[in-house]
């Protein structure tokens, strides 16, 4: 055996270990890769060993590849081997190992649980505690359910560097395994007061994590923190309850004015300055608190901002940092307060230091007010222009935009300067990553803001006309070309020179297909909006001239190999054709050009992609899709032309015709289902199954499961086309032929549903040939109030390039002026309105309303547009952000640990049972125990007789039942095996125990008593409790019942004594508990007793 | 909590990698070059928590680090912590380092990146700091390189002479000799 070691030594000798690895790649640093895959097949050899030292070696140089980004989880199984060995010296390298690429979903750690449980009972803490540490970063739901009762058992070891390592572990426990939380809190509650500070502070931690996502649940805690606040001097955990009491705080603003003291005592004695620091943050946790009631505490407010500002203004760059985050905080509640500095935090924007300004930039957000906003903007575009690195750029701008249009642009007051800051922040940084962004703001201005859209639209032609459109790398700038050309064509009518924007529409530009088909959709827009001018005028030439241009510009368009702008580009081509056709058909003279237009298809055809064939091809797959073509190919007019034409336009127009109104983002959501629609109910009779249509093996999937049945529907009289699939008679949908009376009926039901239906986009009710003033009575309607804004005069002559001096500080300097003007003219005004004017104001008319706003508001500017905020939204639906909280990350664990640990234990215990009958996979161990006790309890008379010995067969009961129900699930036969190993050992310990529990005497080293007893510690304390109050009630309470019960009364009391001196067994094995514990609990059982005397 | 420890040198060079969440080993090594990328861009004279890692976490995470001489040791944690605190505990690292290795320098790291695991995980346990009391830190590592050197006792010896012989054939080995000017020495070779 010797032999053999020594043996095996030698051959290990020559083996690279990890010193000869790391060394050896640096010699090799030209061939690394080789060297390293050399390496890999040396320790896949000696992973072939059955030497663990060797292993250990080899795993312990795979940990180091890991580092340098090699995969080393296919050595998974021998890491296990090596975590499985004796020696401290290979279990530590095996941990670190697994520690280091195991992670939850390994697969292979369903072959670790028992190994793991034999480390975590060694006698040795030392593998207990390297065990605890490798299970940290890799415990799977499946080793939380398995292991929750090993590592609870450790937290009342006697050794300290155990109870605090299995602390923490209990954390990663309940965040895998959220129900261990209810039975393990009462002991970790009690490790709070544990004589070891480290423990303490462990428990400090779990706590603090798990107070940080559901306060509330913890409130109860505050007295032990109170008491261990004032106590304690390690500062880390000091940190730690500061900062939770900061959490409290927030949702118990009783809580803060007993803080105060304390934390000005700790800010005045400590000298580290990380506990300085955050006993302000919570000081000002504590006063925005209290604050948020009472006004009157904005001046401690105020000596908190002032305070900050020192920070701020401190040399050191961390403090500096860290004084305006605590700034933050206090703006969220008291931008005011804030506000006066803003000096300072413009100047942090200066700072070299990136963090910082990123700060000051967050701070920013919440000091605009409308007044200041032009200034604070200006700013920032300067800011911008002279910003080093593209993503601080690209940050800069963001926030710009996040400014600008926080509620609902509250604080813009004048729209035609945020377009123009828009545009210009178009022009400054081409590269960025939020062309998305921008284009969205632009689309919801010129929507939204009706006053500001001609001065929108002109805008956009200009940008469409000026952006120079280059080829950036990763940007989405572009996108804003897409916004632009949709705004001009969609008010077109409010285009200055809409033939012009027409031609720049058509000038095909390298940009990305989906914009392109949005040029060609809004090239169309346009031109019905130029036809139906020329039509009105009567000018023949125009619309020649007109569709002259747009077949022209279609060309490129045609071609693209992008197929949705190639397939808009052919509709819209040929519905030009068409145009130019029934034009040519009226005017005699113009029949010569006829020809030509044919001439073009024809020569076009060709450069159309994928479309292979002549023209005459062309024009028949055209054909179903313009009914009228048909007619008109052959040139056949009735002499009406231009009535003709005037139709086509007027219909042109009427495509694109009805006002497009903003829909809340949540508006199809909430649209409530109609009683009597059955969602699940066939549409149409299901077809008949699969097997028929295996058949024809020919026919398409489309007419297998035809999409939409409804279409040969829409056909109208059309009864001719009785099956979907044409050739195959197998199926044949039945379909509902319908009279003309019949369908009118159903149009006319249909026409006043819709009158109803909210939702519906109506069309207006009077229908003129101007889209221009179609528009404008559809805003009359809608915004009555709108004759009372001024309209700012529109900038004709927009320039091409920017100036040096920003075309949007042309609004600031008018603004500035402006409010010069008016507090030198309202200077008297003013005094009068403050003494007399305000019940004058009080029963002023509507008209009146914006300045009264404005005065109320301490002289703000007057806003000179207003933003539409009638949102379209379903009947009877309101907007509300509660869902958003509600599914805010449904992965986070911390969800599932929202449990009142304060209610009374046995209250969940049904849903429990429910729960579990539900899904018997999820085997709640923990829970099985407390079920144990609560079924026992429920049967005083069976316990009472029993006695003593009742749990400690219960306890062994509910143990093998366990085992049971854990053999069950569908585990591995190995773990099986090892499930029925331990009931074995369950058994020989319960006898043990039997034993014990008879001769009264439980000496300390029973550690597998002990072990049991723990388990049940959370249920069993609450529940002797809860009997030693059942006892109770009859000396508190009514005479007349203390004499029916008399009897009954001694043998409680006869159980009550038994009961606690189990109590008292359980608490010498326990032996960090206090009494202190329980003294806090009657409030509690009592309600529990109450409900079970009922 | 926190989310990653990381130690690399001035040319983003891995030393140490700790990672509290699971990513695999391309997305570790990605986020160790991003992070270097946005740690080493930064001057010595400005603060020492950065925003917008945006791999690792989100809004609510951010880098707290330090430099020392050649390596950055980088925390990413979560807004539970407290930021200067985070600062200190890198300092008690550091200084445990200093301690078991008797002025520590990057080499150290390079050769015994076991051992600095071993320190860590006496610090920071699953993303928690478990201990920051450094005597009671060099206590625990102190017994367990004593169990280590107890296990390895004779049976090891020729092991280990087998590796002093092997270093001394190694003309490395004169390179890696610690010199009197430390910080030099390691300027001077390349990583």
């Amino acid at each position: 055996m010797a032999l053999k070691m020594v043996k095996g030594n030698l051959e290990r000798m020559f083996d690279k270990n990890l010193t000869d690895l790391v060394r050896g790649i640096r010699n090799n640093k030209d061939n690394e890769a080789k060297y390293i895959a050399q390496c890999i097949e040396e320790i896949k050899q000696e992973l072939r060993q059955d030497n663990v030292s060797v292993k250990s070696n080899a795993v312990a140089k795979l940990t180091y590849l890991q580092m340098c980004g090699y995969d080393i989880s296919w050595a998974g199984f021998n890491i296990i081997e090596v975590m499985s060995s004796n020696r401290f010296t290979c279990k530590r390298i095996g941990y670190l190992a697994a520690s280091q690429c195991f992670h939850p979903d390994s697969e292979l750690l369903m072959l670790t649980t028992n190994m793991i449980r034999k480390d975590l009972s060694s006698t040795n803490q030392y593998d207990a505690g390297v065990a605890l540490s490798g299970l940290s970063c890799f415990i799977s739901t499946d080793l939380s359910r398995d292991l929750a009762n090993d590592i609870m058992t450790l937290m009342s070891s006697t050794k300290p560097y155990l109870r605090m390592k299995a602390v923490l572990m209990m954390y990663k426990v309940f965040l895998r395994y959220p129900e261990a939380l209810r039975p393990a809190f009462p002991k970790l509650k009690e490790k709070l007061e544990d004589p070891d500070p480290s423990v303490q502070s462990a428990a400090v931690n779990v706590i603090c994590e798990l107070a940080r996502k559901n306060p509330k649940n913890y409130l109860s805690l505050a007295p032990i923190f109170f008491k261990l606040m004032t106590t304690s001097t390690n500062n880390w955990m000091l940190i730690k309850i500061i900062k939770l009491f900061a959490s409290l705080t927030a949702i118990e603003p009783a809580l803060g004015k007993k803080l105060t003291h304390p934390l000005i005592e700790l800010i005045s004695s400590t000298s580290a300055m990380s506990l300085l620091y955050e006993c302000i943050n919570t000081v000002i946790a504590v006063l925005i608190s209290i604050s948020s009631g009472m006004p009157n505490h904005s001046a401690s407010i105020q000596l908190c901002v002032q305070k900050l500002r020192i920070l701020i203004e401190d040399s050191d760059q961390n403090l500096k940092y860290l004084g305006l985050l605590a700034m933050s905080k206090i703006l969220k509640t008291h931008p005011k307060s804030v506000q006066t500095h803003k000096d300072l935090i413009l100047a942090c924007l200066d700072d070299k230091d990136e963090s910082i300004r990123l700060r000051a930039l967050d701070l920013l957000y919440g000091m605009v007010s409308k007044k200041n906003l032009m200034e604070i903007v200006r700013r920032l575009l300067g800011h911008m222009e002279r910003a080093e690195g593209s993503s601080y750029r690209d940050e800069l701008l963001y926030k710009v935009i996040e400014i600008c249009s926080q509620g609902s642009y509250q604080y813009v007051t004048n729209f035609e300067w945020y377009l123009t800051v828009l545009v210009e922040l178009i022009l400054l940084e081409s590269g960025s990553r939020h062309g998305r962004l921008i284009a969205g703001q632009l689309l919801d201005v010129a929507i939204r803001v009706q006053a500001v859209r001609t001065f929108a639209v002109n805008e956009m032609a200009t940008l469409l006309e000026t952006y120079p459109v280059t080829a950036a790398p990763n940007g989405t700038m572009q996108e804003v070309l897409y916004a632009a050309a949709w705004i001009v064509g969609e008010f077109a009518p409010h285009l200055d020179g809409p033939e012009r924007t027409l031609a720049v529409l058509l000038q095909p530009k390298p940009v990305a297909g989906h914009i392109q088909a949005v040029y060609v959709q809004n090239a169309l827009k346009l031109f019905a909006h130029l036809v139906g001018e020329a039509v009105r005028q009567r000018d023949g030439a125009a619309i020649e001239r007109h569709c002259q241009m747009l077949a022209e510009g279609l060309r490129s368009y045609l071609s693209s190999a992008d197929i949705e702008v190639q397939e808009r580009a052919s509709s819209v081509y040929f519905l030009v054709v068409l145009l130019r056709e029934s034009l040519g058909g009226g005017a005699d003279q113009q029949h010569a050009a006829a020809p030509v237009t044919d001439g073009g298809l024809l020569e076009l055809t060709p450069d159309v992609p994928g479309e292979p064939g002549d023209g005459g091809g062309e024009k028949a797959r055209v054909a179903p899709d313009e009914p009228v073509a048909i007619g008109s190919s052959g040139g056949h007019y009735p002499g009406a032309a231009w009535d003709e034409i005037e139709q086509i336009a007027t219909d042109l127009q009427g495509l694109f015709g009805s006002e497009l109104n903003p829909v809340a983002p949540k508006a199809q959501r909430k649209v409530q289902l109609p009683e009597e629609l059955d969602l699940d109910e066939w549409i149409n009779q299901p077809p008949p199954s699969a097997d028929a249509s295996s058949a024809d093996g020919g026919s398409s999937d489309e007419d297998k499961f035809p999409l939409f049945l409804t279409d040969g529907g829409r056909g109208g009289g059309g009864g001719e086309r009785e099956t979907n699939g044409g050739g195959d008679g197998s199926r044949s949908y039945k379909r509902i032929e319908y009279t003309q009376e019949e369908l009118d009926k159903m149009r006319q039901a249909r026409l006043l549903e819709q009158t109803n239906n909210p939702n519906y986009l109506k069309p207006a009710k009077t229908k003129k040939a101007s889209g221009g003033d179609y528009h404008q009575q559809q805003q009359q309607q809608q915004h009555d109030c709108y004759d009372d804004i001024p309209i700012a005069e529109i900038a004709l002559e927009v320039p091409l390039q920017i100036h040096s001096t920003k075309r949007s500080d042309k609004y600031l300097m008018d603004a500035e002026r402006a409010t010069r003007v008016f507090v030198g003219k309202s200077g008297g005004r003013k005094e009068k309105g403050d003494k007399s004017g305000k019940k004058s104001k009080r029963r002023g008319k509507k008209s009146k309303r914006y300045s009264d706003e404005s005065d109320s508001e301490s002289d703000d500017p007057k806003p000179l547009h207003v933003v539409n905020t009638v949102i379209e939204l379903p009947e009877g639906a309101i907007l509300s952000d509660t869902e958003d909280k509600n599914n805010a990350d449904p992965n986070d664990p911390h969800r599932a640990l929202d449990i009142d640990l304060d209610a009374p234990f046995e209250d969940d215990y049904p849903q429990e049972m429910k729960r579990k009958a539900a899904n018997q996979r999820s085997v709640m161990l923990l829970r099985d125990g407390d079920g144990q006790t609560a079924k026992t309890n429920r049967n005083p008379a069976d316990e009472h007789q029993s006695g003593g010995t009742t749990t400690t067969t219960a306890d062994s009961k509910h143990r093998s039942r366990r085992r049971g129900t854990a053999a069950a699930t569908d585990r591995s036969d190995e773990q099986q095996q090892q499930q029925q190993m331990d009931g074995g050992g369950a058994g020989r310990e319960k006898q043990k125990k039997k034993k014990k529990s008879a001769g009264k005497e439980r000496p300390d080293e029973a550690d597998a008593i002990m072990l049991m007893i723990d388990e049940e510690t959370p249920a069993k304390g609450r529940t002797t409790k809860e009997k030693e109050k059942r006892s109770k009630p009859p000396k508190d309470g009514v005479a007349a019942d203390e004499a029916v019960e008399d009897g009954d009364v001694k043998e409680k009391k006869k159980k009550h004594s038994k009961k606690s001196s189990k109590h008292h067994h359980h608490h010498h094995h326990s032996s960090s508990s206090k009494k202190s514990g329980y003294e806090e609990m009657p409030a509690q059982s009592l309600g529990g007793v109450s409900k079970d005397a009922i | 909590m926190i989310k990653a420890i990381l130690v690399f040198n001035n040319h983003g060079k891995p030393r140490l990698s700790k990672f509290y969440q699971y990513f695999n080993e391309d997305m570790q090594q990605q986020i160790i070059k991003e992070t270097f990328q946005l740690v080493s861009k930064r001057d010595d004279n400005v603060c020492n928590f950065l925003e917008g890692g945006s791999l690792i976490g989100g809004s609510d995470y951010k880098l707290i680090y330090r430099h020392y001489a050649t390596l950055y040791f980088v925390f990413c944690v979560d807004s539970s912590e407290s930021e200067l605190g985070i600062l200190d505990l890198i300092q008690v690292f550091v200084e445990t380092l200093d301690k078991c290795f008797e002025n520590v320098c990057e080499l150290d790291l390079i050769f015994h990146a076991d051992a600095v695991h071993h320190i860590l995980s006496e610090l920071v346990m699953g993303g928690m700091v478990l201990q920051t009391n450094m005597s009671d830190i060099l206590a625990r590592i102190e017994e367990q390189n004593k169990l280590q050197k107890q296990e390895a006792g004779i049976s090891a010896a020729p092991a280990r002479a087998v590796s002093a012989v092997k270093s001394m054939n190694l003309p490395q080995q004169i390179k890696d000799i610690k010199l009197p000017d430390l910080p030099q020495a390691i300027k001077d070779l390349k990583f």
